[in-house]
């Protein structure tokens, strides 16, 4: 019960944040969406990579390190110190600038007037809240899985340890359908309080508690074991390999490894992180983002995987991936107040990236669908009004399917997001940097992409691991489609006008 | 060599640094600790969190801001 209490504590710390934050708020639609551009250095880096580590970084890594070892972190995480900071510099800083100019708020608005097509909204919108929502998912069901995994009872060689509300279900965990409603109840009250800044406030103090947290677990656990050298000394030795093994299920093949590198691509294309750069003061804000991203990555992977890799030696293969995190810590860090501590910290991880997406498409859907063709003028406080109305349908749609579809790992189906994204992001590229770019291509990418999108996940039996042609990522094969199709596209139509290749280049 | 040039094929190389077969199978421990395929890449992180420093240094966009901070009047026969 401590435990749970501690975590209340937290939960109710954050929404005083909100509330604070709330006296800042000017009120006015523009700060509601982007903070008026006034996110200095360190809340930018705090709430660009509290963003980017979702339930994906703790719960995700530990579980994928667990099932397939050492090889997570390079999949993931050393490229995307190198991918993440090369987009923040060469795509971030450039939307930041054209947004600042010409007064964007949404990716959509830029496309628009670089493009020359006003349709092309409606097709990208859906296209982009699809994708976005299975990274809301694996919020939600991590945050579940793990608060199960704490709350729930547990099996040791001593016996077996109670759950904390035994009459309420039959393991005594918290179930998943109240954890989600709370979870998306106190993000939904800090976003509605302040917008852009209350979550930047909010993710700068999450990415600080998850951060402190992480390292304390990793401590705590080793010192449990007996000290870093026992604990890996007791881990499965096939995990400190990255070699496949017979069936395929531990390790990483070559193909596999090279073809991942395409999926940290998706940060270009992110909607949520679009917004983000947008409330930065201004260019040199993003200096230390990009320097800090990497070595903050490794700072919370590291620590990860390796927890991933030492509950080999503690628990049969086969056990929910997603639970691997919460159980290590309920079972070896037995004071209740650390393991309250060291969960609100992976809770911190999962809100500061469902606060920023819950936030942008709301942006999206009241400046790129309500007001993009509105005949009559809306006051602040009814464009604020839809935005946040648009949210709400959103999360309570997310809750349903998070508690449908709960037994997926959340590492696949955050990579199926990610490689959506990833995929798309030619388009982006080609409207930054190449003059030649048209509206037909534009078009042909965002079809081709999602078609080969929809074909792939469906293959995958909709949200499964998947790889084509022996260990290659759908993302990667896609990423040439929608190259592809952008090229084609645009070498067969007009190019655009003067008028706006002298706008933006 | 120019240093937008120099940056790229440094970039590059970092790519290719990142597919370290020659680790694939190696079971040995850095530290006593720390299997090696990930002593790699968790330097590698740090490598990289260097180039990007020493891009920032030598490459920082400054017209880039300044145009930015030009506003949407101006906006017209504009540059970047």
């Amino acid at each position: 019960m401590t435990t749970v209490i501690v975590i209340a504590i937290y939960l109710g710390l954050l929404l005083g944040l909100a509330l604070f934050s709330k006296t800042l708020f000017r009120g006015t639609s523009k700060d509601y969406f982007v903070a008026s551009h006034s996110i200095g250095p360190f809340m930018l880096l705090m709430s660009v990579f509290g963003t980017t580590m979702t339930a994906f970084a703790l719960v995700g890594s530990t579980g994928k390190a667990f099932e397939r070892g050492i090889g997570t972190y390079g999949l993931m995480a050393s490229s995307s110190g190198l991918i993440h900071a090369a987009c923040f510099l060469l795509i971030g800083i450039k939307l930041w600038a054209i947004g600042k100019r010409y007064g964007y708020v949404t990716q959509i608005q830029y496309f628009r007037d670089r493009f020359e097509t006003k349709a092309f909204g409606y097709l990208l919108f859906p296209i982009l809240v699809l994708l976005v929502i299975p990274y809301l998912l694996i919020g939600i069901i991590g945050a579940g899985k793990t608060i199960a995994g704490v709350t729930g009872a547990k099996i040791t060689p001593k016996g077996t340890i109670p759950g904390v509300f035994p009459e309420w279900t039959d393991n005594g965990a918290i179930p998943p359908w109240f954890t989600g409603l709370v979870i998306s109840a106190v993000v939904l009250t800090y976003i509605f309080a302040g917008g852009s800044r209350a979550a930047a406030w909010a993710n700068t103090f999450q990415t600080i508690v998850f951060m402190v947290m992480g390292v304390l677990a990793f401590y705590l656990i080793s010192d449990r074991l007996g000290g870093l050298g026992a604990a890996i000394e007791q881990a499965k030795d096939s995990h400190k390999v990255r070699t496949l093994s017979e069936g395929g299920e531990i390790g990483v093949s070559h193909w596999t490894f090279l073809s991942y590198m395409f999926i940290p691509l998706s940060v270009g294309m992110f909607p949520h992180l679009f917004q983000h750069w947008l409330t930065a003061k201004s260019a040199k804000s993003f200096k230390l983002t990009v320097v800090a991203h990497p070595i903050c990555i490794a700072i919370v992977w590291v620590p990860c995987v390796l927890i991933g890799i030492w509950a080999t030696g503690l628990f049969a293969s086969g056990i929910p991936s997603g639970a691997i995190l919460a159980k290590t810590v309920g079972v070896l860090v037995k004071d209740p107040i650390i393991v309250g501590l060291v969960t609100a910290g992976i809770l911190a991880a999962i809100m500061s990236s469902l606060d920023s997406q819950f936030l942008c498409l709301g942006t999206m859907f009241t400046n790129d669908i309500v007001l993009h063709r509105a005949k009559k003028e809306y006051s602040d406080k009814q464009i604020l009004f839809m935005a946040r109305g648009f949210i709400v349908a959103i999360v309570v749609l997310t809750y349903i399917v998070a508690l449908l579809l709960y037994e997926r790992s959340v590492f696949d189906l955050a990579i199926w997001c990610f490689s959506g994204f990833a995929a798309l992001t030619p388009l982006i590229i080609a409207a930054l940097y190449w003059k030649r770019a048209t509206k037909v291509g534009a078009y042909s990418c965002v079809i081709a992409v999602f078609i080969s999108w929809l074909t792939f996940f469906a293959m995958s039996g909709f949200g499964g691991e998947y790889f084509v042609f022996g260990g290659i990522v759908p993302a990667a094969i896609m990423w040439f489609i929608g190259a592809g199709a952008m090229i084609i596209g645009s070498l067969v139509s007009q190019p655009p006008s003067e008028k706006t290749l002298t706008k933006f280049f | 060599m120019t240093k937008k040039r120099i940056i790229f094929i440094v970039f590059v190389l970092l790519l290719l640094l990142h597919q370290d077969s020659w680790n694939w199978d190696n079971a040995n421990l850095v530290l006593g600790f720390m299997p090696v395929g990930l002593f790699y890449h968790a330097c590698y992180s740090l490598v990289a969190a260097l180039f990007w420093g020493i891009v920032m240094k030598v490459a920082w966009p400054t017209e880039l801001e300044e145009w930015a901070e030009g506003g949407a009047e101006s906006s017209e026969g504009g540059s970047k």
